[in-house]
């Protein structure tokens, strides 16, 4: 204290003490301005997300479904795009991202392509959409992740899949034709966020299947079914595609008849 | 020269049977017995020995197949069924795919060699037909065969729908709507055949009887009846040099065919078994146990049942309802049933048909040339185009899957080709046959191209023609006069009184006609003869005309 006392009024305590009340100021400051910006991020970010999705919207999908979203109708007055609102967060992923929407040309069903918009783009239109009404959101990872599933939830997945699934996709999950040029894409390559999503919104000629109708885990062990099934060897040989007896046929045909028939000319020729 | 240790082995083991056996006379006459050669003889073998591994890998799964439709928990290796309720007949399947040393294997080879086994038969049924074996005396062995067929697409049918799988489970359900569909008795027989409701606990049992037992054996017994009448009837043959209908030409059964056959029984096993082996068939695993609620999309039956499952897709949807009560299902009936016993009835009845037209009562033991029968040709090929067509409607929501294009403009589209491209595929195969009826002829005439270029004096280049060989000229020269068409009878006779079965005498000639309004003349000896001079006086006037021309270019000028 004595020290401190002894030189208080030395030249270098006035340069002292300005130099302590700065630090003070600045560092109460910068913890002040600093707990501000972290509290107002959160709505902020989210209010450009929306606003960056709107215009995205307005860009590439507002000539189909109105500018506001609400539904868009050519001249004639058949309907260009449907309303999206109340369509949900989940659904806007679902087509953005399998490049389904912005569709390529009208026809019977949007054909999956490259995705147009990137995922940053993606999810700022699923916020502008999710945010006009409320809808299914977009699943938590937690949701579809399969890893460490139990036999037993892979054979419930299975007897659901069969029960709800393969009449359109195919048991082995390799899609079909529908009535009037429409179709059920094949699973090969369905990503499990995107099944998620489609069993909750029923895009397109799907029928949708609500948490009430096929409870998270229902959905979790058929994504896990169709995940082991498409990852499982093919015991007994190369498949024919797994496109059942027709393609087997074509095997026995160009494959096994040709063979033997090419053997039986064989030995006719050497007979000579 | 002394006998080798392998003639002594031999000749001492042929002693030991001649001495008890009177065997040596009979076999050296029955193993002498001549068989003419060509590759498209061996396809009906193909059958025959699809059929012995279909006997042999068939003991091998009925060693474990459980047929029982009492309900268990399976527990097997397949990890994705664990613990889900099925049928003993479909657990006992997926055990033998995956827990059964070999059994996988087994399973593929015993359908791969189904499938081969139909195909085969068919393949050999249209050589039979297009080459007219079916004639003269060989009527019989060609209903036998027609029997074989319809018994393989049975057989065939029952052994799919054995494992109680999915598709197997669909295809069932299908027969029992196809059974339904028949007027008056249809109920009676779905629940006499099924042992009350669709699908109950008592088919899969009946159904395996019937697979194992029943028809193997009456395909068994047919089978040997076709050979001894192959046997007995002696084998056809193409026509050639030296080959007429009394004789046979060929190689004697032993060493000869002995050594063929039995090496093309291991080329038809080895082939079979690599398929079993490396190309998945029947995944019944993916497919899932049979719940009558439970479709898959891009359900089809094996290939050979393909083309009628086309036919029910091609229907259009009629239903008649008589006074108001009784369901007359046209859209299954026609398709299923009707259509089906039409094809399998002119099949059989075909070669009374084309006898009755052409009035020909002799017997035919040399091949025609497809060419030389136009119209039964046209009427077979007409025939193929019929069923492909059919045959592509089985796996029109595969097309329309795979290709992009709307199903039901693939439905709409063969509708119409149904109608259209099968009498097209008529008067072009005609033509086709006629054209090179023409060239036969041509060749006859004015012998073959050689391919030597010459160019005479004036500048003119022509191709000089060549006599063809003898072997050529034999085959040609084989084909028969078609027959003069019968004449149209006349409705009364000379006192004006209508003529007894008039309308039949007319059916017959208008067939007749059918069959042999044109015809092509075959030359006679002596125009070959006068054509084949001309052409070589031609060529030798040409020739001297070249001759003549490079002396007086070589000449020295004076």
């Amino acid at each position: 204290m004595t020290f401190l006392l002894a030189r208080r009024r030395s030249p270098w305590a006035t340069a002292l003490l300005l130099l302590l009340a700065l630090v003070a100021v600045g560092g109460i400051y910068a913890a002040a301005s600093g707990s501000t910006q972290a509290e107002a991020t959160a709505p902020t970010a989210s209010t450009t997300m929306i606003e960056e999705g709107r215009e995205l919207f307005l860009e590439g999908c507002s000539s189909c479904h109105g500018l506001n979203a609400d539904g868009g109708y050519q001249s004639d007055g058949t309907v260009a795009g449907p309303s999206l609102i109340g369509v949900g967060a989940a659904s806007v992923d679902f087509q953005v991202s399998t490049g389904r929407m912005p569709l390529a040309a009208p026809g019977a069903q949007a054909k999956a392509k490259p995705p147009i918009f990137n995922e940053e783009e993606t999810a700022a239109l699923a916020a502008y959409i999710g945010s006009l009404a409320p809808g299914p959101e977009i699943p938590s990872p937690d949701l579809y992740d399969t890893t460490g599933i139990s036999p037993e939830e892979l054979a419930l997945g299975g007897q659901l899949f069969r029960a709800n699934c393969a009449s359109c996709h195919g048991a082995s999950g390799k899609g079909g034709a529908l009535t009037d040029g429409k179709y059920a894409p094949t699973l090969a390559n369905a990503v499990p966020r995107n099944i998620y999503q489609a069993m909750l919104i029923g895009p397109q000629n799907m029928p949708n299947f609500p948490d009430t109708t096929l409870r998270p885990e229902d959905k979790r062990a058929i994504i896990g079914y169709i995940e082991a099934i498409r990852e499982s060897p093919n015991n007994g040989g190369v498949d024919a595609g797994r496109l059942g007896p027709v393609t087997e046929g074509i095997v026995l045909w160009l494959l096994g008849l040709g063979a033997l028939i090419s053997v039986a000319i064989w030995i006719g020729v050497k007979a000579k | 020269m002394s006998t080798s240790k392998v003639e002594q082995a031999g000749g001492a083991g042929y002693r030991w049977v001649d001495d008890r056996l009177p065997a040596a006379k009979y076999l050296k006459k029955q193993l002498g017995k001549v068989f003419p050669d060509h590759w498209s003889f061996m396809l009906g073998e193909i059958a025959l020995y699809s059929f012995i591994i279909l006997l042999l890998s068939g003991t091998f799964l009925s060693l474990w197949f459980k047929p029982s439709m009492l309900e268990v928990v399976y527990d097997g290796s397949y990890l994705p069924l664990n613990g889900v309720k099925m049928s003993e007949a479909f657990a006992s399947t997926l055990d033998i795919s995956f827990d059964i040393r070999g059994g996988l294997l087994m399973r593929q080879i015993h359908h791969w060699a189904a499938l081969f086994f139909v195909a085969a038969i068919s393949v050999h049924l249209l050589r039979v037909f297009f080459t007219g074996a079916f004639r003269k005396p060989r009527e019989t062995n060609w209903i036998i065969g027609v029997g074989l067929l319809t018994l393989a697409l049975l057989e065939g049918f029952a052994g799919y729908s054995l494992p109680d799988d999915l598709l197997s489970g669909t295809g069932l359900r299908i027969a029992q709507g196809i059974m339904l569909s028949l007027p008056v008795v249809g109920t009676y027989m779905s629940f006499f055949v099924f042992g009350g409701e669709f699908p109950g606990t008592d088919f899969i049992p009946r159904l395996y009887t019937v697979h194992v037992l029943l028809v193997p054996g009456i395909i068994l017994a047919l089978i040997t009846v076709h050979l001894m009448l192959v046997w007995f009837q002696k084998h056809t043959q193409f026509p050639g040099m030296g080959r007429t209908e009394r004789n046979v030409v060929g190689y004697p059964l032993f060493p000869v065919y002995t050594a063929k056959a039995g090496g093309f029984f291991f080329v038809v096993f080895g082939v079979t078994a690599f398929m079993g082996g490396l190309f998945q068939i029947n995944p019944i695993w993916l497919y899932g146990p049979y719940i009558p609620d439970q479709i898959t999309a891009g359900a089809q039956p094996d290939w050979y049942i393909g083309w009628l499952e086309g036919a029910l897709r091609l229907m259009p949807n009629i239903e008649i309802v008589l006074f108001g009560q009784w369901n007359l299902s046209l859209n299954v009936l026609f398709p299923a049933v009707i259509l089906p016993g039409i094809i399998f009835t002119l099949m059989a009845l075909y070669p009374f048909i084309e006898q009755w037209a052409t009035g020909d009562k002799s017997s035919h033991h040399l091949l025609d040339r497809p060419r030389n029968a136009p119209t039964r040709t046209a009427l077979g090929a007409m025939g193929l185009s019929f069923y492909l067509l059919l045959w592509t409607q089985g796996g029109n929501d595969l097309i329309a899957s795979t290709f992009d294009v709307n199903v039901f403009v693939i439905t709409w589209f063969m509708r119409f080709a149904i109608f259209i491209v099968p009498p097209l595929v008529f008067v072009i195969t005609k033509r086709i046959c006629f054209g090179l009826q023409r060239r036969d002829r041509d060749k006859l005439l004015h012998g073959y191209e050689s391919g030597v270029i010459k160019r005479l004096p004036s500048g003119k280049y022509y191709e000089q023609h060549q006599p063809i060989g003898d072997e050529e000229r034999a085959v040609i020269l084989a084909r028969h006069e078609a027959p003069q068409p019968l004449p149209i009878p006349a409705k009364h006779d000379a006192n004006g009184i209508k003529q007894k079965g008039y309308a039949i005498k007319l059916l017959q000639a208008k067939l007749s006609h059918f069959f042999y309004d044109e015809r092509l003349p075959i030359p006679t000896a002596a125009e070959i003869e006068e054509a084949n001079h001309h052409e070589a006086e031609i060529t030798a006037d040409r020739d001297h005309e070249i001759d003549d021309a490079r002396t007086k270019a070589f000449a020295p000028h004076e």
